[in-house]
């Protein structure tokens, strides 16, 4: 039963390692060698920046400067990895961890609004909807930094800024989320498995819950996972909202360091923090990433097929 | 509003007193506007009111002496002609009509190889394309950052050792360029994912008869598989607009390697947070992000208008 929405939802979804539709086979062409190189050449230029950042976690700080930047030198990773997790009392545990809180509450929440939210639009018709609908539509339009000073001015009036809600808060309306939700829900969810439902007599929000919401799995972990990449990477709002370092999140931490370690010939010793530090901080959500990926397309498939 | 919430078993116990058809559909109302008020409660004060909130402070001006009073149109009329602000918008022009088409170009070219099951290690190089993603633009804009760098930077390190200087990507024309490139890197297979998916879900119907016709891969490309994504495209487009005008993350964190080629408006949205956090001036800041605001979606609405053209043409 558990395999239920999944497996039903499946096949209206495109699984990318899987010929997509009856009788189609890409692996039957005949293979471009051409277009083989040109793309790994290009896949190089993706990977080289990663490939910088672990030789670079491996380094010593004298050996950043004094070895060449693509190439290992003498292995200090470990010592890297206790000067970050110990400089400053270990505020670096502590951002790790408030990152987390932030992506996961916002992404959960996020998810869960918009999947109800796009369920109600997709199977009933009530007064208003076409104008909420166009409302919500429009302000996918809206750009979120333009909207995070006047948030951060109501906030500070409401004593909110400088907390965990001041993150959270605003990373829970995610108008696209919606719009993804109500194309998936119109596909994803039978209207003749939602009548006879209703010919049981089992009430309207009970469906949702127990029948609905099942079959709008795969759609809702896709914008998870949208909400929870967007909340881990924000800069711009926690920059803005928070004043206290306990509080911070790893991008704006990282950037505090990066700043304390270009800012003066003193403070040089930080780099091989730094960099290990971004290191570490990108690994939970690359591997999150690579685990999860077939969620990524099958909800960009519905969004960007219909849109 | 929480009236709409209990609407349902009201409607429940009055319900034999009405018409079946009428209870039902009263019925379906409340759960329906039950299912959309939990997000809507959010929308409204998190986006709806801070919009109101912008629009109210921006015609507004805080004086040290004499307090805030109506400011009428000032603060706009103030920010057209403010060169820095404009000097950031044109920036941000640039950065549309040089990095977003090379960004959607890309990500459309990498979309058709990887559809076009012509590749080898096709798996792999989808996801080394779209790993960046995950990459917060923080750690991307380090990574580059050091990269680019004059001291331990392996392109400076190369061109000492071949003898000549560091490489111009931190100087004032470089950095444009330097800034494109990490936004490439960033996003190139975030739109990859969003056209492949898209090129995915096609039916082959639509272009096994060309191929039985002889037609070669890069025809069946150009000719059916790019118009039949065009939906997607948009989407791409629409979303690099939104991107573009958003930008702040790589330009803040360049400041540190490059303060004075950076300054205070190298993008408009970094010239609002400065105005509302250094000069501490937050009428002005919110008309400047209701002007970008603006700008967007002008921007957007073009886009979209000249797509609709073209979809009309026979």
């Amino acid at each position: 039963m558990t395999t239920a929405g999944p497996v039903t939802a499946s096949t209206a979804q495109p699984n990318l390692d899987e010929p997509a539709a009856p009788g189609r086979n890409p692996a039957r062409q005949p293979t471009s060698w051409l277009l083989t190189v040109f793309v790994l050449i290009c896949v190089g230029y993706f990977l080289l920046p990663l490939f910088w950042l672990v030789v670079a976690s491996t380094k010593s700080n004298a050996d950043l400067f004094s070895s060449f930047g693509l190439w290992f030198a003498n292995f200090n990773l470990f010592e890297n990895i206790k000067s970050v997790l110990t400089f400053q009392d270990g505020v670096f545990i502590k951002w790790t961890i408030n990152s987390a809180i932030y992506a996961v509450v916002s992404a959960f929440g996020a998810s869960f609004l918009s999947t109800a939210a796009g369920y109600g639009f997709a199977k009933y018709d009530f007064p208003g909807k076409a104008a909420l609908f166009a409302i919500t539509l429009g302000a996918i339009m809206i750009p979120s930094a333009a909207l995070t000073v006047p948030t951060y001015l109501l906030f500070a009036r409401a004593g909110l800024t400088d907390t965990y809600f001041a993150i959270i808060l605003p990373s829970l309306a995610i108008p696209f989320g919606v719009f993804l939700m109500r194309v998936y829900a119109a596909d994803a969810v039978d209207n003749a498995l939602i009548e006879a439902a209703r010919v049981d007599g089992v009430g309207e929000l009970r469906i949702f819950f127990t029948v609905a919401l099942r079959l709008l799995l795969p759609g809702s972990i896709t914008v998870l996972l949208f909400s929870l990449v967007a909340t881990w990477n924000n800069y711009f709002l926690p920059l803005i909202m928070l004043n206290t370092e306990n509080k911070f999140p790893l991008t704006v931490g990282l950037a505090l360091w990066q700043s304390t370690a270009a800012g003066g010939s003193g403070s040089r010793a930080l780099f091989s923090t730094v960099i290990t530090g971004s290191l570490l901080s990108i690994i939970p959500l690359v591997v999150a990433f690579l685990f999860l990926q077939r969620y990524w397309q099958s909800g960009l498939a519905s969004g960007g097929v219909k849109a | 509003m929480s009236t709409l919430v209990n609407a349902a078993p009201e409607v429940a116990t009055r319900a034999p007193r009405r018409s079946r058809l009428t209870a039902a559909k009263r019925r379906q109302y409340g759960a329906a506007y039950t299912l959309v008020l939990p997000f809507f409660i959010v929308f409204v004060s998190m986006v709806i009111v801070p919009l109101v909130y912008a629009g109210y402070l921006s015609f507004y001006r805080k004086r040290l002496i004499g307090g805030t009073s109506f400011a009428g149109a000032e603060n706009y009329i103030k920010a057209l002609t403010d060169p820095l602000f404009l000097s950031g918008v044109g920036r941000m022009a640039i950065f549309l009509v040089v990095q977003v088409p090379f960004m959607i170009a890309f990500a459309l070219f990498f979309a058709l190889a990887l559809d076009s099951g012509m590749m080898r290690l096709a798996r792999f190089s989808r996801l080394a394309i779209f790993v960046p993603y995950a990459v917060p633009g923080v750690v991307a804009t380090l990574m580059w950052g050091y990269l680019y760098g004059p001291d331990f930077g392996p392109f400076a390190q190369i061109s000492r050792a071949l003898g000549s200087g560091p490489p111009p990507f931190l100087t004032q024309t470089g950095m444009l360029f330097s800034i494109m490139n990490i936004v490439n890197w960033a996003f190139i297979g975030y739109n990859m994912i969003i056209i492949y998916a898209a090129l995915r879900s096609l039916p082959s119907e639509l272009y096994e008869a060309a191929r039985v016709d002889g037609a070669s891969e890069f025809r069946i490309a150009w000719s059916i598989k790019i118009p039949a994504v065009r939906p997607a495209l948009l989407l791409t487009v629409i979303f690099s607009v939104i991107g573009t005008f958003q930008l702040f993350t790589e330009p803040r964190l360049m400041a540190t390697l490059a303060p004075n080629v950076i300054g205070t408006a190298w993008s408009p949205n970094l010239y609002a947070y400065n105005v509302a956090f250094v000069n501490q001036d937050a009428n002005y800041a919110a008309a400047l992000a209701f002007l970008l605001g603006i700008v967007i979606m002008i921007v957007s609405y073009v886009v979209q208008l000249s797509n609709q053209r073209k979809e009309g043409r026979p």
